[in-house]
């Protein structure tokens, strides 16, 4: 894989970060990979950090008594993966697998936070970013219950 | 189609020349349809002579309400209009659009029963205007309606509007009080003895029928009287409709919450589609014999007012009857100028008249341009009168 | 394209009668029914309907979801959910089947030569634009990119998988499939077909969008492509209302301006935007 930077310094999601912020992230961030089949994490795990998928594909599972696994969405590649780190209790909601091979970028919630407080101007773009993820998150869920495909009657 | 280049030669005729005028139109083997009195109303139906015409009566029209009222002379066409204009002969209430027929392998299809051919006494300017539009709508589309279509071969005796109702409209919509076109022969009633008829023709064969009639040239007296009386007629309308931009006005008023407020008195009963003589909409019943050997496919009258009407999987597009007086309405003065190149109303009132909570289409649109949400005035809406 | 009369009647409303060749299940409820094609060819261009009635019975708007390079054979892809419809799909080999049409506008493949093509799909949406893909994949040199991105319930309910499949083993066309919904089992994408437009390439400067599904499902689509750069004269929905003659002479197909059997169904979103957002029009 090549370096954590040169990773950050070209995905959409750090653009317009200066070289001391873009610093600051990869100083949190280190590689990740995943065969496929293999959980990222648990639901009710710590949660203190998340993912910048770089390839592959991850499924999203819910699972409840008698009912299996239930798979609620499909990230992919170039997504941000992960919002539990922001305020606590930082544990995970959901299951995550690996469905085909991953390779990822694993930053650190504690250390996100910290150059956060360090650079507000930092925090802010950050946080604007992620709510961004959060909302388009909540689109999608919301198009998903509202059953469209469903029969109307 | 009737009018066109003929002579500008005004006739008169009398009470026997419009009796014989009747008759000549019966031995022409048509079928004659004109006003009569049936039920307390006004009605177009089946007439042989003069004696059928509602003579001395009048229709006293108002939000809600008409009544029949005595008149003071024996004036023939001294109504408005009957209860529905001419849609019912041209484009039935029911008919049987297509019928077929089960062979050894296949279907085959059964001919249509004949239409009789008809010919239309008294017909009112804002009618003759409706059936143009029907026309566009029914006849100039990408596909013809057979049904109308055969039934369109009309003789067309008009008769201008001389005291227009207090419902009426039409010069608005530049559909009346006087008749322009459209028609076999046109009459102007002049009511004071000797009881006349001013008469033009506005074909060859108006010409000829005006002739069977006895119709004698009219003098200037006569001509100029019955133009006074259309002048005076045009400037008594019962009410007005602003068409300028009102295509707009619709359209940009979709969320005005006038369609909340009308919604409230509105009972969705569909009267108004049934005597508005453009309203066209239609719905098929597909039906078969008992023995599975023939189908028919009968067309029937329906109404955007009908919870139905806009029926998807599921539900009705349109189920709040605000939805659905706004559709009418839109349709009506708006969307119509999009789909035909005209506007689908022209002013007979009578949407006005046998609404039974009189709710009125010209106060409706005056309200919503008051209250125009492009203006800014929507939150200064004041609650209806009513 | 010349509208289905009965030369005896010469009546608008006359079907055509011809028999039923094949009947397939796809899903639950939604049949494939292949027709000996009226009068031996029924040539139609894609995004257009049939009106279909068994005898007696009841006449509604089906979509043709064949191949038009084949016109012996009338294809129509039928969703059971009411009289009319279900003796439509309860049909066997040889059964009766009238046809008026074809009515209607098509996807506008012509005016997409040398552009992009992203075809978007949901549920049952699939039918109308399964013919605008044959016709597009049978002419590839004459478009540049070509997506299909498609959408729908469950993995179950994905409509012509065997397609799907097929043209996802092409090398000149971009599939992408996504369900709202999956268990385990699925190993593809979970996510609603708005993301999926978000992740398709395409030069939304040079692409001509055809859309069907669900309304909702077309709102979110035309949104999620003009917010990607697509021009909204460039994307085409097909729309869906009542009809019953479909050839506008009964005024129940109305969409505000329009008549859906006569100006439709196919439409640019920037014609029909303003409307689809308004209640109950």
């Amino acid at each position: 894989m090549t370096d954590v930077s040169d990773v950050l310094g070209t995905h959409p999601f750090f653009f317009g970060l200066s070289a001391e912020q873009l610093d600051a992230v990869a100083g949190c961030a280190a590689p990740a990979t995943f065969d496929a089949g293999v959980p990222l994490f648990h639901a009710g795990e710590e949660a203190d950090g998340c993912y910048l998928i770089v390839d592959g594909d991850v499924a999203l599972e819910l699972v409840a008594a008698g009912r299996g696994p239930h798979v609620i969405q499909t990230i992919h590649a170039g997504d941000m993966l992960g919002w539990s780190w922001l305020f606590p209790p930082h544990t995970w909601k959901f299951d995550a697998q690996a469905l085909t091979y991953v390779r990822a970028v694993r930053f650190d919630g504690a250390g996100l936070r910290a150059a956060s407080d360090e650079d507000t101007d930092l925090g802010y773009t950050l946080l604007r970013r992620f709510t961004q993820v959060i909302i388009d998150r909540m689109q999608a869920a919301r198009l998903q219950l509202m059953d469209i495909y469903g029969d109307p009657r | 189609m009737p009018g066109g280049q003929v002579p500008d030669q005004t006739m008169v005729l009398d009470r026997q020349g419009l009796d014989a005028l009747l008759g000549a139109l019966a031995d022409a083997r048509y079928e004659v349809i004109g006003p009569t009195v049936v039920d307390g109303a006004i009605a177009y139906r089946p007439v042989q002579t003069v004696a059928d015409l509602p003579a001395g009566w009048r229709d006293e029209q108002s939000p809600g309400g008409c009544r029949l009222v005595a008149r003071s002379d024996n004036a023939l066409f001294g109504h408005v209009n009957g209860a529905q204009g001419w849609k019912p002969f041209l484009h039935p209430p029911e008919v049987t659009v297509w019928s077929g027929r089960r062979t050894g392998d296949g279907v085959e299809t059964v001919a249509p029963a004949p239409v009789k051919r008809r010919a239309f006494v008294g017909v009112r300017p804002c009618d003759l205007a409706a059936i143009a539009i029907q026309d566009r709508v029914l006849l100039d589309g990408p596909v013809a309606d057979d049904v109308y279509a055969a039934r369109r071969s009309i003789f067309v005796v008009a008769v201008n509007c001389t005291e227009p109702g207090a419902t009426c409209f039409c010069a608005s919509l530049g559909t009346g009080p006087s008749a322009a076109s459209g028609f076999d022969v046109v009459l102007t009633e002049l009511v004071d003895e000797p009881h006349r008829f001013v008469a033009e023709a506005g074909s060859a064969r108006g010409m000829d029928l005006l002739a069977a009639s006895g119709a004698a040239p009219a003098d200037d007296v006569d001509r100029a009287a019955a133009g006074r009386m259309m002048t005076v007629a045009a400037g008594r309308m019962g009410r007005t409709l602003a068409t300028g931009g009102v295509r707009e006005l619709l359209y940009a008023n979709a969320r005005n919450p006038r369609w909340e407020q009308v919604a409230r008195r509105c009972l969705t009963c569909t009267i108004c589609t049934m005597v508005c003589p453009t309203c066209f909409c239609t719905s098929m019943r597909d039906g078969g014999s008992f023995d599975g050997k023939t189908a028919t496919r009968t067309r029937i009258w329906d109404s955007c007012f009908g919870i139905e009407f806009s029926y998807l999987h599921g539900g009705s597009v349109r189920s709040s009857s605000a939805a659905r007086y706004r559709q009418w309405l839109t349709h009506k003065l708006a969307s119509w100028q999009d789909q035909f190149g005209i506007i689908g109303c022209v002013g007979c009132g009578r949407c006005i008249t046998w609404c039974p909570v009189g709710i009125d289409i010209t106060e409706e649109v005056h309200a919503i341009a008051d209250s125009d949400v492009r203006s800014g005035t929507a939150g200064q809406q004041k609650e209806a009168t009513r | 394209m010349a509208t289905l009369v009965d030369p005896v009647a010469g009546a608008v409303m006359a079907p055509a009668w011809t028999r039923v060749r094949t009947v397939t299940k796809e899903l639950g409820d939604t049949f494939t029914v292949a027709l000996e094609a009226p009068g031996g060819s029924f040539p139609f261009r894609p995004g257009q309907f049939t009106m279909l009635s068994r005898f007696g019975i009841g006449e509604i708007p089906i979509s043709i979801s064949g191949d038009p390079a084949d016109p012996s054979s009338l294809v129509q892809t039928i969703r059971s959910v009411g009289a009319a419809s279900l003796a439509l799909t309860d049909v066997a080999p040889g059964s009766l089947v009238g046809v008026r049409g074809p009515f209607g506008v098509p996807w506008p493949l012509e005016a997409a030569a040398g552009r992009d093509v992203v075809v978007v799909a949901g549920g049952i949406g699939l039918a109308p634009l399964r013919p605008a893909i044959h016709s597009v994949l049978a002419n590839r040199d004459r478009y540049r990119r070509v997506c299909v991105l498609y959408g729908a319930r469950t993995p179950a309910d994905l409509l012509f998988a065997g397609d799907l499949h097929t043209w996802r083993g092409r090398f000149d066309v971009d599939v992408m499939i996504t369900v709202d919904n999956a268990d385990h089992s699925w190993k593809g994408s979970v996510g609603v077909v708005t993301d999926v437009i978000r992740r398709a390439a395409f030069d939304p400067a040079s692409t001509t969008a055809l859309v069907c599904g669900p309304g909702v499902m077309m709102r979110f689509a035309a949104g999620a492509l003009l917010a990607d750069g697509v021009a909204p004269h460039d994307v085409f929905v097909s729309l869906e209302r009542n009809m019953q003659c479909g050839v506008g002479l009964c005024g129940h197909c109305q969409l505000g301006p329009l008549l859906v059997c006569r100006d439709g169904p196919v439409v640019r979103w920037s014609e029909i935007a303003p409307f689809f957002s308004i209640r109950e029009v």
